[in-house]
């Protein structure tokens, strides 16, 4: 056998190591997540509120806490976002002061979320007088996701190819018509992946909504806008590090749901995705 | 009756001189042929006539271009509506991953017709004007792109005329197209020069010499001859035009 297939051999399985590396970690966290908190998972655990400090009892408000603060990030950050991406894409030129939107964008992408926590405590809590509040909260989180709507919906309006605008052009439509008809239903199946992506990352984040919404413990489920609520992530971490002598069960129990929660809205995005895809002919 | 008057028109990308000159009179209801090696100007000049260049940033138009006595490049002229009057069939077929119906019906909806009725009868009106009816009356709501190019390329033709524009300007509407598929596009032109002005910018000789009553040869950007169809292939004044049609140059 010559060199170059004993070259081959090794070097397909290297990378086969190599995605194994990969994929074994995922596989184990969520293994371990599943069978250590299946044995908390009942009715009882997902619609009754917790007692005895935490320690028994459900998570209900977490989740209902989790999903009403994803929902107002969406309200906020989806009109804004997509907006804003069809401006950039669709009317902005190549200008110095657009050059400057777009850094601004991917910088805010790698801002650390704490960060946001502190400019939602600091512009929404105190300085507008939301208090701690889940307006607070969904608009600290939906900061924290403009950036990943807006690069992913921007991108997926410029993959709409230019030959359509020029048609459009020609046969007497305006610009918007030409976004509305023709370019933004093109889009959409990256749009939606973008904006769940980054409405996923919300969902899970800790950080910012630290100190903008979270009740560290708070047994009903939220009125108003402007009153504050538990949340899944938070709540983790609170019974994670917090509570001395909390059942492990319970904790794994609501990281699971946590990941559940998480894990079928991204199914729900690549069905989606997939979904528009089989129609798009490039 | 004359469609186009263009007087002494200069183009520019940049620095670079795209057209110098061009002087020309299009007629109403005939075909003019636009012929000339590639990268002398030809497309550009089509394109100056429904100001489809605008979209280019960095370009710049001198001279004029009057429209049935007005000129389109006055402050102001509505573009949008001068797009609507001049239509264009591009070079490669590029009908919207739609329905045939969507793809006929975008102009007219986009004009601001809603009724289901009026835009039935719009879609089969351009359908039957691009001969594409008997073809596809049975398929309105199948996706245009699982049509063959040739049919996509008269469902082109019958967006542009959904919208019933004057003129339709048409950027080497066979070049993607097989033989019959390309009769069967001349073969239209013929039918739709009866109420068009139809402008044509074609590679091959022998098409301009079968569709066209009048052909302008270009040349380094500049309009060299510009004639009856039949003077130019026949008994052309200029050396320069004698010389690319018979394929000694170019």
């Amino acid at each position: 056998m010559g060199t170059r297939f004993i070259v081959q051999r090794v070097g397909f399985v290297m990378l086969s190591l190599i995605a194994l590396a990969v994929v074994v970690p995922i596989l184990v966290i969520v293994g371990v997540i599943v069978v250590r908190g299946i044995g908390a998972i009942s009715w009882e655990f997902l619609t009754t509120m917790p007692h005895d400090g935490m320690k028994a009892g459900g998570i209900l408000p977490t989740i209902v806490g989790t999903l009403v603060l994803t929902f107002g990030t969406a309200v906020a950050a989806i009109p804004v976002g997509v907006g804003g991406a069809i401006y950039l894409s669709e009317y902005a030129r190549d200008t110095l002061f657009t050059r400057a939107i777009r850094l601004a964008i991917v910088n805010l992408a790698g801002i650390p979320s704490v960060v946001y926590g502190l400019f939602g405590l600091g512009l929404f809590v105190l300085f507008l007088h939301f208090g701690t509040s889940i307006l607070a909260g969904s608009l600290t989180l939906a900061i924290m996701t403009l950036p990943v709507i807006i690069s992913t919906s921007e991108e997926a309006l410029r993959a709409v190819p230019t030959e359509y605008r020029t048609v459009i052009a020609s046969l007497g439509g305006t610009r918007w018509q030409g976004i509305h008809y023709i370019v933004l239903p093109q889009a959409l199946p990256g749009i939606i992946t973008g904006v769940i992506l980054g409405l996923l990352r919300a969902a899970g984040e800790t950080a910012p909504i630290l100190f903008t919404v979270s009740a560290f413990f708070l047994p009903r489920l939220p009125h108003s806008p402007f009153d504050r609520t538990m949340a899944l992530p938070y709540h983790l971490y609170v019974i994670s590090t917090q509570v001395p002598g909390m059942p492990h069960e319970i904790q794994y129990g609501t990281a699971l749901v946590l990941l559940a929660l998480v894990l079928s809205m991204n199914l729900v995005a690549t069905l989606i995705r997939g979904y528009f895809r089989r129609r798009r002919p490039w | 009756m004359n469609k186009f008057v263009v007087q002494n028109l200069n183009f520019y990308y940049g620095k670079f001189r795209a057209l110098s000159g061009v002087t020309l009179t299009i007629p109403d209801r005939q075909i003019t042929a636009l012929i000339g090696p590639s990268g002398c100007g030809k497309s550009t000049f089509l394109r100056c006539l429904n100001r489809m260049n605008d979209t280019i940033s960095g370009t710049r138009v001198e001279g004029k271009v009057l429209l049935e006595g007005q000129d389109i490049y006055e402050r102001r002229v509505n573009v949008t509506d001068l797009r609507r009057r001049v239509g264009m069939v591009f070079q490669r077929p590029n009908p919207f991953p739609q329905s045939v119906y969507d793809n006929v019906a975008f102009g007219p909806r986009a004009l601001g017709t809603v009724r289901k009725s009026q835009l039935d009868d719009i879609v089969e009106e351009s359908l039957r004007g691009a001969g594409l009816w008997e073809e596809v009356k049975d398929h309105l709501n199948q996706d245009a792109l699982s049509f063959s190019l040739g049919q996509q390329q008269r469902l082109c033709i019958a967006r542009a005329i959904a919208v019933k524009p004057e003129v339709i300007l048409m950027d080497e509407p066979c070049s993607a197209l097989d033989p019959i598929e390309t009769l069967q596009i001349e073969e239209l032109m013929q039918k739709l020069k009866v109420n068009y002005c139809i402008v044509i910018v074609t590679h091959s000789m022998q098409q301009a010499a079968r569709v066209s009553e009048w052909t302008g040869f270009f040349w380094l950007g500049e309009l060299v001859e510009f004639d009856s169809t039949a003077k130019i292939f026949t008994n052309p004044s200029q050396p320069l035009t004698e010389n690319y049609i018979t394929g000694r140059a170019g």
